[in-house]
């Protein structure tokens, strides 16, 4: 019996692991996202609000299954037609991270889009003024900054997404809740089984959120708060 | 592609079935939730301390694991209980978490409570000071006060995040496949795909079901709040 319970907080490194591999994902597509949507660019403005609107209307799940059944089939369609012979797998680890982020990365488009909104225009300006290019600039005076402004909105989408992972076991990768339903299946005790691996999400979420809180009182360092 | 497969009589008659469940596991468990949550967010801005604590801990539980293993702890956890399984033969309403139809409605209205209890907490205890001592100078009861101002004006600006909620609630009943013997959307397409093996255009079909859906949500909510939330809304001459 106790060999499940330590299978399954076993599995719980996997799902820290595809948390923390698909928030990598999102925060690169997010950055790219907000720096499409602020551009000015015709094009790119589109692309990206094609991007976000999409994304954000279908199931996690429906896109999940679309990437891991459909995406294997379209990769081997497309190599059998350059004629190269190889065939690739597309394995439930990294289908589950690439969905997870491209989906996050929707959301967080959104969420540093506002941040960076947020930050004085002045601010730019002056960087400019120093003779600062882009890089440095967003570097320097961007990114420090919104940190602050997009912390509430980044906690809600990492709490989301962290929930999201069990959705992953659907498409066959041995995570907590995989191994929880194995268990329970071989058991026939599903109750207890299910019950700790609730409660391991929810040491996970909660140990987070205070990380975050932290992390947001250290960015929030020096700011002035208006009293009523 | 194969998309003669997907608009087939048979292909299209089982996604209506899916579209059919989809409807009614959302409508459903909206209405449910919606009725647990206004009990719920009473209980988070009542006087009672314990009433508040206990809810509190149910919102943070519910908002803290994911929906599908609330789905799989009713739908298989319940029935290890020795309790349950002593009664769900015939003793109503224990008879009922054999079916699958209800254990994820179940698992769905619970869930949905939670998350819209806090917002409408939320919006309870942003309720304007000066609204309420006027409603206490006319006299009204602390009940009256509740049922006549303060509900109705934390509803409507309740109702953004809530559009939210339905459209992510709308998502998570795909979560439903998951469950043995429900035919949604999703569960539809899986099973197109398992029939024929064409995992692209049927995932695709039901991801475009879900996008038309996920606009005529918003649609409705839009209007919605154009006709409840119009006093808020910012001056136009």
């Amino acid at each position: 019996m106790s060999d499940y319970y330590w299978s399954i907080l076993n599995g719980a490194l996997l799902t820290v692991a595809v948390s923390l591999a698909a928030l990598a994902v999102s925060i690169v597509l997010g950055l790219m996202g907000a720096a499409a949507k602020l551009s000015g660019n015709k094009p790119l403005v589109g692309l990206a609000t094609v991007y976000t609107t999409i994304i954000r209307g279908i199931p996690e799940l429906v896109l999940m299954l679309l990437v891991f059944y459909g995406g294997s089939i379209g990769i081997n369609t497309l190599l059998e037609m350059s004629g190269t012979g190889i065939t690739l797998d597309i394995e439930p680890f990294s289908a589950g991270v690439l969905t997870l982020g491209f989906i996050y990365g929707a959301y967080m488009t959104e969420t540093f889009r506002g941040a960076i909104l947020s930050i004085p225009r002045g601010q730019f300006e002056a960087a400019a003024a120093f003779g600062m290019g882009p890089v440095q600039a967003f570097l320097r005076i961007t990114l420090p900054q919104m940190v602050r402004y997009a912390l509430p909105g980044f906690t809600n989408n990492w709490l989301v997404l962290i929930k999201a992972t069990a959705l992953i076991s659907l498409i066959g990768l041995q995570e907590m809740t995989y191994l929880a339903k194995q268990a329970s299946a071989a058991t026939r005790s599903p109750f207890a089984f299910f019950l700790f691996t609730a409660a391991l999400f929810l040491l996970y979420t909660w140990a987070s959120l205070s990380a975050l809180r932290w992390l947001h009182a250290r960015y929030s360092l020096g700011t002035k708060r208006g009293e009523l | 592609m194969d998309w003669e497969v997907i608009f087939r009589p048979e292909s299209l008659a089982l996604y209506g079935e899916g579209i059919l469940t989809t409807l009614w596991l959302l409508v459903s468990s909206l209405v449910i939730g919606a009725v647990l949550a206004v009990l719920f967010a009473l209980a988070l801005t009542g006087p009672w301390k314990w009433l508040e604590r206990l809810v509190g801990a149910y919102t943070f539980v519910i908002r803290g694991t994911p929906l599908l293993i609330q789905i799989y702890m009713i739908y298989y956890g319940l029935g290890q209980l020795e309790w349950i399984q002593a009664r769900w033969d015939d003793v109503w309403p224990w008879t009922h978490f054999k079916d699958p139809a209800f254990c994820a409605l179940l698992a769905f209205s619970l869930n949905t409570a939670g998350y819209t209890a806090e917002m409408l907490a939320g919006a309870i205890r942003e309720t304007h000071a000066g609204e309420i001592e006027s409603a206490q100078a006319f006299g009204m009861s602390r009940f009256q006060v509740m049922l006549r101002i303060v509900l109705p004006s934390a509803m409507r600006r309740t109702l953004p995040p809530y559009s939210n909620e339905v459209v992510m609630m709308l998502h998570s009943t795909s979560l439903a496949s998951a469950v043995p013997g429900l035919l949604d959307v999703t569960a539809a397409a899986s099973r197109i795909y398992s029939d024929f093996y064409l995992p692209f255009e049927a995932y695709l079909a039901a991801a475009a079901i879900y996008l038309c859906a996920t606009f005529c949500l918003i649609g409705l909510f839009r209007l919605a709040e154009r006709h409840f939330l119009a006093h808020l809304a910012p001056r136009r001459h």
